[in-house]
């Protein structure tokens, strides 16, 4: 288990136990609803974070057969 | 004939013709039709991977959820974007142990790892309970789609029965290569036509997303959060969880993991499919443009074709029509395939032991068949939403998870027996539940809306998770004296 592999869950609190406290209209952002804004940027959020593990992993460095 | 149709069909044909080429100087042992010999590279693995989650459902049904129960629509996103993220820890071993044991499909994975074949013959039935409302969803949408693009020339019946023909077709002369090509196509053509309507409707109708959000906001408020009761938050995040759980547990996602040629690409795809899922939000705004524009529509699964066909030509009807199309044959044929694939290994060959490659593949592709039909019937008879068909999928197939995760630890304590009981008893519950219609709140009146409201999933995976972690316990000890003795 890697430390940084700790990153992974910010996505999963956020999306599951932020919904309670992001269920909201306002404020709109990019004319988006904030509910909807929330769990999309969570989305970009995943990807993002799965990027940096997959570049600090080395397990991703080695050639594979 | 109009246009949409004659694009409908050209379509079809095409893909057909895609899955002649594939097979083409391959020599199509049980191995190379299921899972195309193990030589698949990270972006078909992508494209594979991509392509059984975008399905006609992200076209109609979510659509339609969002039309009918409006934010109830975004644990779609959320659990795409989570469940995806877990392919950089979960798959990888899976794929490994696959290749090592020679393993080509879930249930063969689960006899091989608890030593059980009778736990295999036990998943590969609980794989196929699952598939069969998903399979049910994509005829279904066949018939939607061919129905409502021929403006009423045919039926929605007469649809399903052309359209499960033409599935077939394209499974038996194709295997797991063919799917891989017409899933380019449908990937690009897919992505096009969900962010082309997710753009061009709104902006169309209300200028733009924020003038869409702000109509919808006059319309109908109730849809843009999640209501105090129902599909609630307590609802949204038990199924999230449920649904990402369950994300690669599917049977027919374990061909094109086996088919990976390395465990990287399963690595590099959890960047990639989590921002990949973003498509869905435009569906989203399709669903949300069809609640202003279309106040009458009774049924929400048709909210996107019937928007479509009120806002433009037939010819781009027919090209919506054409990726629906495509969106149905790919998952359609890797959860035929994946199904036969299960029955093949763990049912037919322990019963007729030494059965030659021939026969098998004959008996897996008669199994496609009879599995086709049922489904058929099935997408005639009900009247369910797309929706609750895909809910009731999920909470079945999440209950293989936690016996399939813990497998995968160095020291698994569980036993077969505690996997078999505890899956035995999630899948009883949500069938029960499903069958007989009843709900949390009306077994339990008295509870708050809070416990009343998760899905049922959710309650059945807890008591698969106790009576399994309790059946091993005591499984384990009981072995260990009969070593001992």
């Amino acid at each position: 288990m890697k430390p940084y592999y700790i990153l992974a869950a910010l996505p999963f609190i956020a999306i599951l136990g932020g919904a309670a406290f992001v269920n909201k209209i306002d404020p709109y952002v990019l004319g988006i609803p904030f509910f909807l804004f929330w769990i999309s940027f969570w989305a970009v959020m995943s990807s993002i974070i799965m990027f940096v593990i997959y570049r600090l992993d080395p397990l991703n460095k080695e050639v594979e057969e | 004939m109009n246009s949409a149709l004659v694009i409908i069909i050209l379509a079809l044909t095409l893909s057909i013709a895609l899955g002649l080429m594939a097979k083409r100087g391959k020599d199509m042992s049980m191995e190379q039709w299921a899972i195309g010999g193990r030589g698949f590279g990270g972006i078909f693995v992508f494209l594979l991977l991509a392509g059984e989650t975008y399905s006609v459902f992200t076209l109609l049904g979510t659509s339609g959820l969002a039309f009918n129960n409006g934010a109830a629509a975004f644990y779609l996103l959320a659990f795409t974007a989570l469940g995806t993220m877990t392919s950089y820890w979960i798959l990888p071993p899976i794929w490994k142990y696959a290749k090592e044991k020679n393993v080509v499909s879930q249930s063969q994975f689960f006899s091989s790892k608890y030593n059980s074949n009778g736990l295999g013959v036990f998943v590969a039935i609980v794989g196929v309970l699952a598939l069969i409302p998903y399979i049910t969803i994509l005829f279904k949408s066949m018939g939607i789609l061919v129905s409502a693009t021929s403006y009423g020339a045919i039926s929605s019946n007469v649809a399903v029965w052309v359209g499960m023909i033409g599935l077939l077709v394209y499974v038996m002369v194709s295997g797991i290569h063919g799917s891989a090509w017409t899933s380019t196509i449908k990937d690009v053509l897919i992505l096009f036509v969900i962010v082309f309507l997710g753009i061009y409707l709104p902006v169309h109708y209300h200028g733009s997303f924020g003038g869409l959000f702000q109509s919808v906001n006059e319309f109908k408020p109730q849809a843009l959060t999640l209501p105090h009761k129902g599909l609630s938050v307590s609802w949204f995040v038990s199924t999230v969880a449920i649904s990402a759980f369950a994300y690669f547990m599917w049977p027919h996602n374990a061909p094109t993991i086996y088919a990976s040629k390395n465990a990287k690409a399963f690595r590099l795809n959890a960047v990639l499919l989590p921002i990949y899922a973003l498509m869905v939000l435009f569906v989203y705004f399709v669903g949300f443009t069809a609640i202003v524009e279309l106040p009458g529509l009774k049924n929400g699964d048709l909210a996107l074709l019937e928007l479509s066909m009120k806002t433009f030509d037939p010819w781009f009807v027919g090209i919506v029509g054409a990726t629906g199309l495509l969106a149905t044959l790919v998952p359609g044929s890797m959860m035929l395939m994946s199904a036969a694939t299960m029955i093949t290994t763990n049912v037919i060959e322990p019963l007729k032991p030494g059965i030659s490659d021939k026969s098998k593949a004959f008996s897996a592709k008669g199994f496609v068949v009879l599995l086709s039909i049922l489904c058929a019937f099935f997408s005639m008879s009900g009247s369910e939403t797309l929706a609750t068909l895909y809910l009731t999928s999920f909470s079945l197939i999440t209950q293989m998870a936690p016996s399939l995760y813990l497998s995968l630890r160095k020291n698994n304590g569980i036993t077969k027996y505690g996997s078999g009981y505890g899956m035995f008893v999630g899948v009883a519950i949500v069938l029960y539940v499903t069958f007989s219609k009843t709900t949390m709140a009306s077994l339990f009146p008295s509870l708050p809306s809070v416990i009343q409201d998760l899905n049922i999933g959710i309650i059945a995976l807890f008591s698969n998770i106790l009576v399994m972690l309790i059946v091993s316990f005591f499984t384990k000890k009981s072995l260990v004296v009969e070593l001992k003795s």
